[in-house]
């Protein structure tokens, strides 16, 4: 953590963590649904079973993290009670990981911008000063390592294949560039949270999810997409219409049939 | 070492099944020595094999789709991740088998053609609809238990690479059964509505569950013979029977009723004795008019074709970059 | 346009102090995703700490018509077992 020494006194509130840890959880858990659709439906039987292990490892993180939110929430709330019982406007998930499975060129362009982001900011929270989230971080990073490595081979394979592949890995990237700009600027929260040493410094990890994600595009031979303005803020609760539908599906079971154990 | 080695398998196919041969091989079987993929073997073995190792493979990879029905609804998170790792063992199964039929010198893209041309088996199963959370548990409970008293005699079976396959197969599923007789379990522990919902799939998968294992031996064409080369160690009825036997327990236990009002324990052969069933419906299935055939080849070709691109940029890719080894010196 | 993927046989180390043994095969359009894909599929249960993967199509086998001439002329040769020689058994250490 960068946090001076003047900042080490900066103390963050339980409903600033709660709301930080969400975000968090909940990017895992929208991107693990997501990929968890394709089961039984990708390009072959080995990017199932790889598809199903990315899945896996996000739901995991999810579990994990909305554990450690209902706890710091303390109103009883455990994982299920959050996965399943909030609405749409409560979710803190970035804008980025609800957009559609689309073709492949989409899901993978999808899980590569996470997948950078995600390897950074756990490799920062790591060394986190809450010790808690800190573990989880570092459970995490390992698998997100695993995954930048998987969707960033694809991502230079689709950009480097055929013309059709790079046809569409290049529509997928100016589809989903839009949101890229929601993980990389900080809002308040962000920064509040990097001088608690809390977060990572927002600076840093848009530095290096850039170094990244360039030389891989360079890599597939594609070019750096055009900067959108407008501001997505799906970390704060106001979410594309996707994710409406999302959960509709995922919380039909427990909304259906409250108080009850599965 | 495998299947391009393989390729023409039939090299000495003029002399190769004389009676002599035959008796050598048939000999091998009965010490219960394992057949190898270079060895030599009947062309009729090979082609046993190669129709029943790809019929349970499509049935893995088929089998993905009524559960993965479930995955994005499973109804904790707890659930989602098991039922997330059941579908994807289902994927590694059918990796395993079309690994084991590769090695008899057919490839897995001629495999996968001839099911999306639906001219390939699989289990008549999968051709059910998942209706409800419940039958994420019956499928676990009675098609997987149904399921591993296929597979683990299948474990000794006489062609080594699908033995092997089966070793690790059963390995992984056993954790398959449990899950689902879990969801049951709970489901009838809980609500009034929780418990409908798991009868109501003991209801309608009991019967499909018992079919599972194929025509009576009466009329099994290909019983005989594959118990003689030991690719297949009991015959369905025994299976079934010991199914219904060890099932019928369970379904007490839970609280639920078995769906045949004929059921009853007969004293006299120490088995449960089960009504008629309705073979009608087994071959309505089979024919490919059952609730779901059309859906589930359709899921399949889907997925294939959408693929197709895919599939064909990383063979590109891989073209103009041969040579380019991604990995750490072999040590 | 080709679609076809290669052939690979994988290996597994389970753990260290342990030799590779062969788990099965896959498809895979170049060696890093084969590596990938053997990941995916052989050690989702912790099998193994190391993979090999090698082309189906680059494993030279010996021929199982062969198997008479190249093995068993070994049977006779007793004499390399230890079990060969005898000692009387208050000889210790040997």
């Amino acid at each position: 953590m960068s946090a001076t020494a003047d900042d080490l006194t900066a103390q963050a509130g339980p409903q600033e963590r709660f709301e930080y840890v969400l975000r968090l959880a909940d990017t895992s858990l929208i991107a693990g649904q997501r990929l968890a659709a394709l089961l039984g439906h990708a390009p072959a039987l080995e990017e199932d079973l790889a598809l199903g292990n990315i899945a896996l490892d996000l739901i995991g993180q999810a579990r994990l993290l909305l554990a450690l939110a209902g706890r710091i929430e303390a109103r009883g709330r455990d994982e299920d009670a959050l996965a399943f019982l909030r609405d749409a406007q409560e979710f803190r998930n970035v804008s980025l990981v609800e957009q559609p499975n689309g073709d492949f060129a989409q899901t993978i362009v999808r899980q590569c911008l996470l997948d950078a982001w995600q390897l950074e900011m756990y490799e920062s929270l790591a060394g986190s000063r809450d010790l808690q989230l800190a573990d989880i971080a570092q459970k995490a990073v390992k698998e997100c390592r695993y995954h930048w490595r998987f969707s960033a081979g694809w991502l230079v394979r689709l950009g480097d294949g055929t013309d059709e592949s790079r046809a569409r890995v290049r529509s997928a990237l100016d589809t989903l560039w839009r949101f890229t700009d929601e993980l990389l600027t900080p809002d308040v929260l962000d920064a509040r949270m990097a001088v608690c040493g809390i977060g990572p410094a927002p600076v840093l990890i848009r530095e290096r999810w850039q170094t990244r994600v360039r030389a891989t595009l360079a890599e597939g031979g594609l070019e750096w997409p055009r900067h959108q303005h407008y501001r997505w803020h799906g970390k704060r609760g106001e979410h594309t219409e996707h994710l409406g539908h999302l959960l509709a599906e995922m919380q039909a079971l427990p909304r259906a049939y409250p108080g009850v154990t599965w | 070492m495998y299947t391009q080695a393989l390729d023409s398998p039939a090299e000495s196919a003029g002399t190769s099944d004389e009676p002599e041969r035959l008796e050598r091989f048939q000999a091998r079987i009965d010490r219960d020595e394992k057949i190898e993929p270079k060895d030599w073997m009947p062309e009729a073995y090979r082609q046993a094999l190669i129709r029943q190792i790809a019929q349970h493979a499509h049935s893995e990879i088929v089998g993905m789709l009524p559960e993965g029905n479930w995955i994005t609804r499973a109804p904790s998170l707890r659930r989602k991740a098991v039922l997330i790792a059941k579908v994807q063992d289902e994927g590694g199964h059918g990796m395993y088998l079309y690994s084991a039929a590769e090695t008899l010198g057919v490839s897995r893209g001629q495999l996968i053609a001839q099911l999306l041309a639906g001219r390939a088996k699989y289990s008549s199963i999968f051709n059910y609809p998942t209706l409800s959370w419940a039958d994420i548990g019956a499928i676990g409970w009675l098609v997987d238990g149904a399921a591993i008293m296929n597979q683990i005699p299948l474990c000794r079976c006489s062609y080594g690479p699908y033995a092997r396959a089966m070793v690790r197969i059963c390995k992984e599923e056993s954790f398959h059964q449990r899950q689902g007789f879990e969801i049951m379990l709970t489901l009838a522990r809980g609500s009034d509505a929780q418990r409908a919902m798991a009868q109501d799939a003991l209801r309608r998968w009991w019967w499909p569950s018992l079919m599972m294992f194929g025509p009576s031996d009466a009329h099994s064409v290909h019983t005989a013979q594959s118990m003689r080369w030991k690719i297949k160690r009991f015959s369905n009825d025994e299976l079934r029977q010991r199914f219904i036997d060890v099932t019928v327990p369970q379904a007490e236990f839970l609280g639920l009723s078995v769906p045949d009002p004929a059921l009853h324990w007969d004293e006299a052969t120490r088995h449960y004795q089960p009504g008629p069933i309705d073979w009608s419906e087994l071959q309505t299935v089979l024919k490919g008019e059952g609730p779901c055939n059309h859906e589930r080849l359709e899921a399949r070709r889907a997925a294939h074709e959408a693929g197709r691109w895919v599939r064909e940029a990383a063979a590109a890719y891989a073209q103009k970059h041969r040579g380019l080894e991604h990995g750490a010196d072999a040590s | 346009m080709t679609e076809d993927w290669v052939l690979y046989e994988v290996f597994i180390r389970s753990r260290s102090g342990l030799e590779h043994k062969h788990v099965g095969s896959l498809h895979a359009a170049d060696a890093r995703m084969a590596l990938e894909h053997a990941r995916d599929t052989y050690t989702r249960r912790q099998e193994g700490v190391s993979i090999w993967v090698v082309r189906s199509s680059d494993i030279v086998a010996s021929d199982p018509q062969e198997a008479e001439a190249l093995f068993d002329p070994a049977r006779d040769k007793v004499y390399r077992h230890p079990t060969f020689y005898a000692i009387p058994e208050d000889v210790k250490n040997l």
